[in-house]
């Protein structure tokens, strides 16, 4: 693969598309609950931001895996 | 993207690695061997205490090996006779130079406890956080409970946020008060060493909060609260869960003990990626312009390059927030009185 790069870097895109994904129905789960109870938007909004910030850690764990196999590829 | 066949082409693996890690030296301005750095103490114990400035290891002899991945180094003079030093560590060198295998050398490292770039950058870091937090309780200690003037004015809605919507409303029961302090050392320390990596002139732009063993540190700490601050229900929680039937125990159990330890593991990978991963996209940015060798290439690069240093200052907040949110709420879940 020494043309295209590393396969590792294959890998990390397939997790960051994961956390697109999750996060991408976060935020509009989010927003759509917002419109509906206009009042709870302060505990929605915090709620939003902790469970997307989890899914973005599982991404980082992907990249790093990414990082490590491409070094020593 | 590696070099092409011209000489001088410019190597971005190279030119990024080098402002993401740790180094001997404080590079100021300049390029190889005109450059302005400031020079950090190395310490080492090799049978006996070595103390001696990082010039020495900078300014010797630089010796490259050719091969598949060529790799240089430089062999100390001076006092510092006997170590060379290969990407930033420190080897034992004797006749005949590094040893290598498979790219890396195969030496022995003395114990380095040098004055390293991240560890003057978390002296600075913490200097600053103790020169913030001692001003706004002077305040409050000559004036009392009045409305803020000053610094203080700026630092209080933040310290009540993380007082209120942190550790009041994750840590249930009134227990919160315990915790504040180290929740609000935990969310100003890697907010304002977030900050100062950002700005790229020195005394910011070293990756601090981007170095494993800082998070990892940071991570253990919350271990450690959370461990010792384990109530009788915590454990039962861990050891028999309730409302789990008695056969899958012996399943249960050993996933639970393996969550305590995953928690914080997580903490520590979040924060580290999180912002290693921001500074390698900035330094990726700007290197448009060096690897197309045309100014011209800056009206886009500056451009995209200023767009994500705004989005890394949300993340360089955000990063805080969460690890000191999540903290709380494991610190929450270790002193939750029972209640069915």
């Amino acid at each position: 693969m020494g043309v295209f790069g590393s396969i590792a870097a294959i890998g990390a895109g397939i997790a960051v598309l994961g956390a697109g994904l999750g996060i991408g129905r976060i935020g509009g789960s989010a927003v759509e609950g917002i419109a509906r109870n206009p009042e709870a938007s302060g505990k929605i909004q915090t709620a939003m931001i902790i469970a997307a910030a989890l899914i973005e850690g599982v991404a980082l764990f992907g990249v790093v895996v990414g990082f490590l196999g491409g070094k020593v590829g | 993207m590696k070099g092409s066949t011209k000489e001088e082409s410019f190597n971005v693996s190279e030119f990024i690695m080098h402002h993401i890690q740790d180094a001997h030296e404080w590079h100021l301005w300049g390029k190889d061997s005109s450059a302005t750095s400031i020079y950090l103490p190395v310490i080492l114990w090799d049978n006996g205490l070595k103390l001696f400035n990082a010039k020495h290891l900078y300014h010797g002899e630089t010796i490259h090996i050719e091969g598949e991945e060529p790799v240089h180094y430089t062999v100390g003079t001076g006092a510092a006779k006997g170590y060379a030093l290969c990407h930033e560590e420190i080897y034992k060198i004797k006749k005949g130079g590094l040893q290598f295998h498979e790219g890396h050398p195969t030496n022995v490292h003395p114990m380095d406890f040098s004055i390293t770039k991240n560890v003057l950058a978390l002296f600075i870091g913490s200097f600053l956080l103790v020169l913030l937090m001692v001003s706004t309780s002077n305040f409050y200690r000559k004036n009392g409970a009045v409305a803020p003037k000053g610094l203080a004015k700026f630092l209080e809605p933040i310290i009540v946020m993380v007082q209120d919507d942190i550790a009041k409303a994750n840590i249930h029961g009134g227990k919160h008060k315990r915790y504040v302090g180290f929740l609000l050392t935990v969310f100003f320390f890697i907010l304002i060493n977030n900050l100062l990596g950002m700005i790229p002139v020195f005394p910011g732009g070293a990756n601090l909060t981007g170095n494993i063993t800082v998070t990892f540190f940071l991570a253990v700490c919350t271990l450690l609260i959370t461990v010792f601050s384990g109530n009788k229900n915590y454990w039962k929680h861990i050891f028999a869960t309730p409302g789990v039937p008695l056969a899958l125990l012996p399943i249960m159990i050993p996933i639970e003990i393996i969550g305590i330890f995953t928690k914080p593991f997580a903490l520590m990978i979040r924060l580290f990626a999180n912002m290693t991963a921001g500074h390698i996209i900035v330094l990726a940015l700007i290197s448009i312009i060096f690897i197309n060798k045309s100014e011209a290439w800056g009206l886009l690069s500056v451009p995209m390059a200023l767009f994500i240093s705004v989005l890394e200052l949300l993340v360089a907040f955000l990063q805080a927030y969460l690890f000191a949110t999540l903290s709380a709420l494991f610190i929450g879940a270790a002193v939750e009185e029972d209640h069915h």
